[in-house]
């Protein structure tokens, strides 16, 4: 599996062959509060890169999903959406959302790696 | 403008808040724990809010005063019992609402308890209504603090003597600690609980007693969930100007009396919606599944048609759900009506309820 990658609207994603996992990162959880509510992109569909793939909500408000990259959706996780406080448990492991076949996997080049999204989150939050 | 600090702000900070700006006040939005550990927590043991933001008038009089105030509050007032309060509003005359409100008759006259957001602008109402009679006072040396839930009770007797001899909805004068406390037995959460009104200088002492005897700290974040499963209005969302107590399904706050007699302001239009009835009512509902619906999320029946709009909407921890309230056309306001949420596009099938979502557990008579 490749490194994991970072993206600006707070999404993780790593690559398996040609299928990338992407999730919500443990900071975006920390600022969202407790998930309530979960909606995930249909199997089959395709999203483009930085458009809209699902939604959360909190108590206190909805916030779109992105994804940071193009392909087909492959596979999502029921089990958030059955139980959405997994989010708020796991959510760089078991609390992932869909699963894409990407078209073009350059597009990973212009994400960050842990390092440098630390220190984004870290400034964006500040 | 500069923005506005309680006298518990440090106290917040202590304790991990996160602060929002409400109605002008720096105020937590929730502690580490988060909103639904939160609002849990209350219902089951005890928490502590910091309303010190709320307006606290003190309007000093005798006999004359309680005439006057039944001009415009509709309440019987003059059989009111004194240390007893009443859930009212102040209304304009086209019964719209200013402010929703809590009045106790207090020895010295009428103790009033105001949304933060319209305090100053009820002041200026009710000062012109009065005129220069009687003392009027929005008291910024006090806070107020509400302590609710089932361990409320055991918790604030323990700090002051004699608070569980109080029945629910009413109120009176303590000392604690050289200084003379106003306790009232009520809230906004659907619990047991008290609101304690106390000198700024000593409240921060105070909240910390109360957290070393096993109350904690809870923002404003749960106290919305809680009222929202308690079927409590909130100012701003159920309630406005452009909004009546009939429509707001607030019949059962006016006093039966003056709802024959009138005489009060907004009287003629209450009257009138009693026989005809409103257009819109507010009512409870609840999405099917998990959906969210927010705030100003429009309602439709089945053939395409707006037929009213969320005011409130969140998930209910203790319902484990979601829930909302919201306006709909009077023949769309029985219980069990089918009804559609437009959420993001799409329609989403929900349903018309009974208020509350969550059971009350008011002390109603203890003496």
């Amino acid at each position: 599996m490749s490194e994991v990658k970072f993206s600006k609207e707070h999404e993780w994603i790593t690559l398996e062959g040609d299928v990338a996992t992407i999730g919500i990162t443990k900071h975006a959880t920390e600022m969202l509060g407790d998930i309530v509510f979960a909606e995930l992109p249909e199997k089959g569909s395709n999203v483009e890169k930085d458009g809209t793939a699902g939604v959360v909500e909190s108590t206190k408000a909805a916030s779109d999903v992105y994804t940071p990259v193009s392909g087909e959706v492959v596979d999502t996780n029921q089990a958030i959406v059955d139980d959405p406080s997994k989010i708020n448990e796991d959510p760089e492991g078991s609390a992932w959302f869909f699963k894409l076949k990407m078209k073009d996997q350059s597009e990973m080049d212009s994400l960050m790696n842990k390092e440098e999204y630390d220190k984004f989150a870290k400034e964006s939050s500040s | 403008m500069e923005i506005k600090k309680t006298s518990l702000n440090k106290l917040h900070q202590t304790n991990n808040a996160k602060f929002v700006e409400f109605a002008g006040y720096e105020m937590p939005i929730q502690y580490s724990k988060g909103i639904i550990e939160e609002h849990k927590f209350t219902r089951s043991h005890s928490g502590i809010f910091d309303v010190s933001h709320m307006g606290q008038l003190f309007i000093y009089g005798d006999e004359s005063l309680t005439e006057k105030l039944e001009k415009i509050f509709p309440l019987d007032l003059k059989n009111l019992k004194q240390n007893c309060s009443k859930y009212s509003f102040l209304m304009n005359e086209d019964a719209g609402i200013y402010d929703d409100l809590i009045i106790t008759k207090i020895e010295e006259g009428y103790l009033i308890i105001l949304n933060a957001a319209c305090k100053d602008k009820d002041f200026e109402i009710l000062s012109n209504l009065l005129g220069s009679k009687f003392k009027m006072n929005l008291d910024n040396n006090r806070s107020l603090i509400a302590i609710q839930g089932p361990k409320s009770v055991e918790i604030l007797k323990s700090i002051i003597n004699g608070v569980d001899q109080l029945n629910f909805m009413t109120g009176n004068w303590f000392d604690s600690d050289n200084q003379k406390l106003f306790v009232t037995r009520s809230g906004y959460t659907g619990e047991d609980g008290f609101e304690i009104s106390i000198s700024n200088d000593k409240a921060e002492k105070f909240v910390e007693n109360l957290i070393k005897k096993g109350a904690q700290l809870i923002g404003l974040g749960a106290r919305d969930t809680l009222r929202l499963e308690a079927g409590l209005c909130l100012y701003g969302h159920e309630l406005d100007i452009n909004k009546t107590p009939i429509e707001a399904n607030l019949r059962w706050a006016i006093s039966k009396s003056r709802l024959s007699n009138g005489g009060f302001i907004g009287s003629k239009k209450i009257m009138n919606q009693m026989q005809g009835g409103a257009s819109q009512i507010r009512v409870g509902i609840k999405p099917e599944g998990r959906l969210i619906a927010r705030e100003k999320t429009k309602i439709f029946d089945d053939k395409d048609t707006q037929i009213g709009e969320i005011t409130s909407g969140t998930f209910g921890p203790s319902v484990n759900g979601p829930i909302a309230m919201g306006y709909v056309n009077k023949e769309f306001s029985k219980v069990d009506t089918k009804i559609l949420l437009e959420v993001r596009g799409k329609k989403h099938p929900a349903n018309v309820c009974a208020l509350p979502f969550y059971k009350k557990n008011y002390v109603k008579g203890i003496n």
